[in-house]
């Protein structure tokens, strides 16, 4: 069992610097779509998207289907939809998610969208970048980097008012 | 043999083989329908094709001979990127006379990772399933008259694309209930999902009532067997059975329990008709019907090639 207990890290105010970051990475460009990692990275974008009065929907990505742990982890029960509401082909994209950390499930997700088409480009953008790379991947913004033992895990939770906090749960306690 | 662990389990009651849905606890069914609705959408892509089976060997051994399932479990496969050998069985081993098992050992020793199996003897699956090596997985494509739970599962996923929810619905299946493995495979799971009311639905020679032991109402006579049917499911009449002295004719069946627009109309105005295919025209259904707004027989075939690639990663990724 895990035992969840608060971090000091306060995930509304994190959110505000990421809406800051992701605003100026737009730059006022109308071309840029927003798409959120399911599914902490989709409740972001979501809430972005709307705040900063962006047209059309964002999209959703799940990286459930390239997983590079597959074999050892088998499907994993609910592990999202992908729902692009858009072209991909030619489209700027920016993805968003709650927690960076080795940066396999931004690969995967990478794979994924490139199942419907080429983008333009891809860039990322997160709440927290807990470091512990595996991968060749860097966000062009990141609202916080903190440094995590192995064993903990992060993870952004939405209450029913859609206000964010987070977690951290202690693997093999 | 009761005592024992369900074969289809591993010992985290997580799902190794398909080899039956009687036995299957709600949830590895209610799993495998979410799994197909994500893989539903990439039927939609530019590229039909996920990695997840890249570089397992799946097997389709149809002992029978059945196209449409034997393709629709190709495409499944494909789409997850395994590598698909088909064996025509029936015309190749098995004719010089070589044991169901020696043909399995085999195979296994050509690094088969998964068999799908549809075989005329009921049982066949579970033979394979219980010999085969701990990293090989089983799929029952249809065995005798016992089990064809993939369609089983995909008529579920059609019932819950349509209606949503199982608990208020009533399910009648109609035809020639006795000889139909997909009669019996749906009942188990309508049964598994909640269904309150399962009608089995035929002649006293193909829906004898017995078939009560299995918690359904037996109906002889159609129209009390579809009014207020929400799922109306029709079975193919085999041709085969009409030899006997089961049924005096396909135009006698056609004219009781044939389903045409006026019988339709006594189920509820929404209901939906499903079949498994493929269909005999003016045998067990109108033209009308099988072409009309009700019928939801393309969706299923639709529908199939989701949850077979939900049933085939499912498995791939427990381990025995």
């Amino acid at each position: 069992m895990s035992s969840p207990t608060t971090l000091n890290l306060d995930a509304e105010a994190l959110y505000a610097s990421l809406r800051g970051g992701v605003r100026s990475l737009l730059g006022g460009s109308p071309d840029v779509a927003l798409v959120g990692i399911w599914s902490g990275g989709a409740w972001l974008a979501a809430r972005l998207h709307a705040d900063l009065g962006l047209t059309g929907e964002p999209g959703v990505i799940s990286s459930a289907l390239h997983r590079d742990d597959f074999s050892e982890r088998g499907m994993a029960a609910g592990g999202g939809a992908t729902k692009l509401p858009f072209a991909i082909d030619g489209q700027r994209i920016l993805l968003i998610d709650d927690v960076l950390y080795t940066g396999r499930t931004i690969r995967a997700a990478i794979n994924e969208l490139y199942d419907f088409g080429r983008p333009a480009s891809v860039a990322l953008a997160v709440l927290v970048d807990r470091g512990g790379r595996e991968l060749p991947i860097e966000p062009a913004f990141a609202a916080a980097r903190i440094a995590l033992a192995p064993a903990q895990r992060l993870s952004l939770a939405r209450a029913d008012d859609g206000r964010f906090s987070f977690a951290v749960e202690e693997e093999g306690n | 043999m009761l005592s024992r662990r369900n074969p289809q389990l591993n010992r985290h009651g997580e799902l190794i083989h398909l080899l039956s849905i009687e036995g299957l606890p709600k949830a590895v069914l209610t799993q495998i329908l979410d799994t197909a609705g994500t893989f539903l959408s990439v039927n939609d892509r530019d590229v039909k094709k996920v990695p997840l089976l890249r570089g397992k060997s799946v097997f389709n051994l149809f002992f029978e001979n059945s196209t449409r399932t034997r393709t629709t479990f190709e495409i499944a496969a494909k789409r997850l990127s395994a590598d698909v050998i088909n064996l025509d069985i029936a015309r190749s081993s098995t004719a010089k006379g070589e044991s169901l098992l020696d043909t399995i050992a085999n195979l296994s020793a050509m690094h088969a990772d998964m068999f799908v199996v549809r075989h005329s003897e009921s049982g066949a699956p579970y033979l394979i399933a219980e010999h085969c090596a701990p990293h090989v997985h089983v799929i029952n494509a249809g065995d005798g008259r016992h089990a064809h739970p993939t369609q089983a599962l995909l008529d579920m996923y059609t019932i819950r694309h349509f209606k949503g929810d199982f608990t208020p619905l009533t399910v009648a299946i109609v035809g020639d209930i006795v000889h139909s493995r997909v009669a019996r495979s749906d009942i188990h799971a309508l049964t598994t999902l909640g269904v309150p009311e399962i009608r089995a639905v035929g002649p006293k020679t193909l829906v004898p009532g017995d078939l009560r032991e299995m918690g359904v109402r037996v109906c002889h006579d159609m129209a009390e067997g579809i009014r207020g049917a929400d799922v109306i499911i029709m079975l193919r009449l085999q041709n085969e059975r009409m030899s006997g002295a089961m049924l005096p004719s396909a135009g006698e069946f056609f004219k009781h329990f044939g389903l045409t627009a006026d019988k339709l109309a006594l189920a509820k105005p929404d209901a939906i008709v499903m079949h498994p295919g493929p269909i005999n025209r003016g045998v067990e259904i109108d033209s009308s019907v099988a072409d009309g707004t009700h019928s939801v027989i393309l969706p299923q075939v639709t529908f199939g090639i989701a949850v077979r690639m939900a049933v085939m990663s499912t498995i791939a990724g427990n381990e025995a």
